[in-house]
């Protein structure tokens, strides 16, 4: 899927196009000197600025959510979220960061969603609660659904940050008490980039916007449209104690000998095997470390329903969530049980290959447990 | 005649908060603060093991990234008998200390620095003598009139776009902004420099818990096992880069936060006589323990609570006792099958979500009935201010001396009298020096830590209890600890090796609630009531007294979640009965 940004146009285009003169935009350029507070002589600058492309304009609403996402962002190292805002987008809503509140920053909204009709992302972090009207989650009296709608509509593209507005998060988890759906469930007819984890690595978020500031294009999409280059593989299979599955040794318990020695987790419920994330290629915070270098299981984080997919730290196939009989034990089985189920691994489900390939790699594990009990 | 204004969104903020107010004469004269989101968290996790929770009510809030975890590995642990080994304590306590001393960074120049500072008067600045200003207050190294003019340069450059992105429609060339622009260009300058410090320190998080935002955590310990001489675990290498990022945290929050911090408030020091919350009732549950987390005696972070501003005395706290802490719902969301008036303690919590409010979309709240997704938590009856003010005037009373020097010392810099910390000024200033506190306090945990594992001790959990055929048929428990934004708790009941009830009482609860059934505001409402408001159409004022809270609102909404049987009744129309 590529969205071509080529036709943002420059201020200057859009008011001659709208049929004004050079004249009225040099005064309109000198209007808008004196309202940014600048001395005349920046008036030539001005003039310069709105004949020159402009940064493109990110509109980021935030529905059911926890605000992680956000955080996450602002802790990218590459590149920096400071040199991302002033100089390659223009975050025009971010209820996070923006000066403005209330009506002001409402203003700011709508005045960047008109100029910017069709050619604005759209960020979404949280999900969106469908019950009762949407009452659940209200901003400046008006429901998150309605708001969804409403930026959705001049959108280029959106772009759904986290398992929230990708998969329907937390507030989504048994018995979704307020009704929450993704993105997805309500926007039809625009191209979802899906980036979800809870949160998604920092530099994977900047990552995906500034693929499309630099190039031009969105950034190629998996078939459950995540960014093939940070979600093409499983944190298992770039996962620094991947020898030691492959090797049979285990550790059975969190402080053992074992998990201090760096032996693979899957026994301690690591989701690893079944999660596409750039945990084990990328490194969380710069690359300092993921969970499971630093002792815990991936909990699976990116993965749709993860958290019904609990409790965590008991082994893949013991887990009720899976959808198997207690005869399985093949995470083969557990995946075709998954699909019918409806506690659903979409990623794996959907990818005979990749399903396979997991198959074997789980089938090579058992024979490894087999062979160190014997 | 009074206007009514209405601010929502309130920017700069975790999650979704609305504020009514009322002026007259140029001041607010009523005001109402409601939570507009709710997600049922604590419905969720019912019926979960109880070794999973915390990953759960951890995302509460993405902000306060750690802060509910700990808590929820603390309630567990107390249900169960369960007491951590000292490296663990001590590992979090530095997770704690680096979280607050991030959050604190973050919360003063990006989400309240905004309301003082005005960004566009940084192109009327002279990078001269805001470098001589820079240099006079602090020996940070980027101070040169270089360093400035590019810093401007920037700005201009990025004014002159006419894209002004996150500062557009900003409070700029506002009557209340009294910077002179020099001020000005070094806070944002400092803004650009604390952005980029806050996703360093976090790594702290990131070596201990794997990952930030959102770090994992064990019940029993820590999940980073200590090997000095193996690959799997913390060695020395990791060690040494937490000990790093400590160092580097307490130059920068020395350095330049503290710094840029008096030198702002010097311009405002009319706001220690605003803001106050008037009944001046100050809680804090104390945390950081320097033995364990059994024996609050021994916390950095005082236990207590302050009565009416009397700091000459300290009341006791028991979060144990059914008749101290009680939550009540009669301008609540929410019903008790006992009846609306009548308050709960956690323990015996419920959360029967019951929405009265208007449908969307709509102009006002009905504020004689109820009136947000908050409950209303109080104290032995009486409402209650959490957060650093609180932490920091406890401190003060238990006449810690560590509390009186640098509280002493910061109201002799700004020649206030004592009584202008029970104010917005007083909030925001508590919570910086509270960060010097922080700095401190992280490097000697560090060296503790070191010298723990140097005698021997390389343990990170107790793991007797951690299989469920270990506890008891029936157990309940409460984790308490101090998060950034005050004083949070989460009760627990587990029944067959299951989460059989679950409730949080979180500090913007305490802060941000409905009024009680005796009429009694909360902080945030009380605390507005005299503001002045120089622009009904941009006030920025309340915004001042409403961030020096540091609101954090999906963590108090998610407390709204429901517990109990009939909660398949919220289907309907939005209603639900016991």
């Amino acid at each position: 899927m590529s969205i071509k940004n080529a036709n943002r146009k420059t201020y200057y285009e859009s008011i001659i196009e709208s049929g004004y003169s050079r004249r009225d935009f040099m005064k309109f350029t000198t209007y808008m000197a004196a309202f940014m507070g600048l001395e005349s002589s920046m008036v030539g600058q001005v003039v310069k600025a709105m004949e020159t492309k402009k940064r493109i304009p990110v509109i980021w609403e935030h529905f059911q959510e926890c605000t992680g996402c956000s955080e996450s962002f602002i802790r990218s190292d590459h590149p920096l979220v400071a040199d991302l805002i002033l100089e390659n987008i223009s975050l025009d809503y971010s209820d996070t960061l923006m000066a403005a509140s209330g009506h002001n920053a409402e203003e700011a909204k709508q005045e960047s969603m008109k100029e910017n009709y069709g050619n604005y992302i759209l960020v979404v972090e949280g999900a969106i609660p469908m019950k009762d009207d949407g009452v659940y989650c209200t901003i400046a009296g008006r429901s998150a659904i309605d708001i969804l709608k409403e930026s959705a509509a001049g959108a280029a593209a959106i772009i759904t940050f986290g398992s929230c507005s990708a998969w329907g998060g937390i507030q989504a988890a048994y018995p979704n008490p307020t009704g929450s759906v993704p993105v997805d469930a309500i926007i039809k007819d625009k191209p979802i980039i899906r980036v979800p984890g809870c949160p998604p690595i920092g530099e994977v978020m900047t990552g995906v916007i500034m693929h499309y500031a630099t190039f031009g294009v969105l950034p190629q999409l998996d078939s459950l449209g995540r960014p093939k280059q940070f979600y093409a593989k499983r944190v298992h299979d770039s996962c620094y104690r991947r020898p030691y599955f492959d090797a049979g040794l285990f550790a059975e318990s969190f402080d053992s000998q074992e998990a201090k020695d760096g032996h693979c987790l899957y026994k301690l419920g690591c989701r690893g095997p079944v999660t596409y994330n750039a945990c084990g290629t990328m490194g969380w915070n710069n690359g300092v470390s993921f969970p499971i270098k630093s002792g815990y299981p991936c909990i699976g984080c990116s993965e749709p329903d993860f958290w019904d997919n609990s409790p965590f730290t008991e082994r893949l196939e013991n887990v009720p969530g899976m959808g198997i009989e207690a005869t399985a034990d093949k995470i083969g089985k557990i995946v075709v049980g998954a699909a019918i189920g409806g506690a659903v691994i979409h990623s794996i489900a959907t990818n005979i290959a990749k399903k396979k390939e997991l198959r074997e790699a789980e089938e090579c594990g058992e024979e490894n447990e087999k062979n160190i009990k014997a | 005649m009074a206007n009514r204004i209405v601010i929502d969104p309130i920017t700069r903020i975790e999650g979704h908060l609305r504020v009514e107010a009322e002026i007259k004469d140029g001041k607010v004269v009523d005001a109402y603060t409601s939570s507009t989101m709710i997600r049922g968290m604590e419905k969720i996790v019912q019926g979960r093991d109880p070794r999973d929770v915390w990953a759960f009510v951890q995302r509460t809030c993405g902000v306060c990234t750690t802060v509910h975890a700990i808590a929820s590995i603390r309630s567990v642990e107390d249900a169960l008998d369960i007491v951590i080994p000292p490296n663990a304590e001590i590992t979090r306590n530095i997770v704690t200390i680096a979280h607050a001393m991030q959050d604190h960074v973050v919360h003063f120049y990006h989400l309240h620095a905004l309301d003082w500072v005005d960004v566009t008067q940084v192109l009327s600045a002279d990078p001269k003598a805001t470098s001589e200003l820079a240099q006079s207050i602090s020996k940070w190294h980027n101070s040169s009139p270089g360093y400035f003019a590019d810093v401007k340069e920037r700005i201009k450059k990025f004014v002159e776009s006419g894209q002004l992105g996150i500062f557009a429609k900003g409070y700029w060339g506002h009557k209340a902004m009294k910077l002179p622009a020099e001020v000005n260009l070094m806070a944002v300058a400092h803004y650009l420099e604390a952005l980029e410090w806050q996703k360093e320190i976090v790594k702290v998080h990131t070596i201990l818990g794997g990952k930030n935002p959102h770090p994992h955590f064990l019940v029993g310990g820590m999940a980073s096992p200590i090997n000095l001489d193996g690959a799997g675990g913390l060695n020395m290498e990791r060690l040494a880069y937490v000990g790093q990022l400590l160092k580097d945290a307490h130059k920068f929050i020395n350095e330049v936060y503290v710094p840029d911090l008096l030198a702002i408030a010097s311009f405002y020091k009319d706001w220690g006589a605003i803001g106050d919350s008037k009944f001046n009732n100050y809680l804090s549950y104390g945390d950081l323990p320097t033995d364990n987390y059994r024996n609050p005696a021994s916390f950095k972070w005082p236990q207590g609570v302050i009565l009416n501003g009397d700091i000459s005395k300290v009341h006791p706290v028991d979060l144990e006792n059914t008749s101290e802490i009680q939550e009540f719902v009669n301008k609540s969301w929410y019903d008790y099958s006992g009846g609306k008036e009548n308050g709960l303690h956690p323990w015996e919590g419920e959360t029967n979500i019951n929405y009265t409010g208007p449908k969307p979309p709509f102009e006002h709240l009905d504020i004689d009935k109820e009136y947000s997704f908050l409950k209303t938590p109080r104290w032995q009856g009486k409402p209650m201010e959490v957060g650093p003010l609180s932490r920091m005037l406890v401190g003060y009373a238990s006449g810690k001396p560590e509390f009186k020097n640098v509280v002493d010392g910061a109201l002799k810099a700004l020649d206030v009298p004592v009584t202008a910390l029970f104010s917005t000024l007083g909030r925001t200033a508590a919570r910086g020096l509270e960060s010097k506190l922080l700095a401190d306090w992280g490097l000697e945990f560090y060296d503790k830590l070191i010298a723990n594992i140097k005698n021997g001790d390389t343990r990170m959990a107790n793991l007797e209890k951690w299989e469920p055929k270990t506890w008891p048929k029936e157990a309940k428990g409460v984790g308490y600890m101090e998060a950034p934004r005050g004083g949070l708790a989460h009760w627990i009941v587990i029944k067959d090796g299951k989460t059989d009830n679950y409730q949080m009482v979180v500090p913007t609860t305490w802060n941000a609630s409905p009024r009680d059934p005796k009429g009694q505001m909360s902080a945030y409402e009380s605390a507005l009531i005299g503001t002045p408001i120089e622009d009904p159409n941009n006030p920025v004022e309340i915004l001042r007294t409403i961030h020096s809270f540091d609101p954090c609102l999906a963590c108090a909404v998610h407390l709204y979640d429901e517990h109990g049987k009939h909660v398949s009744q919220i289907q309907i129309g939005g209603s639900c009965s016991i």
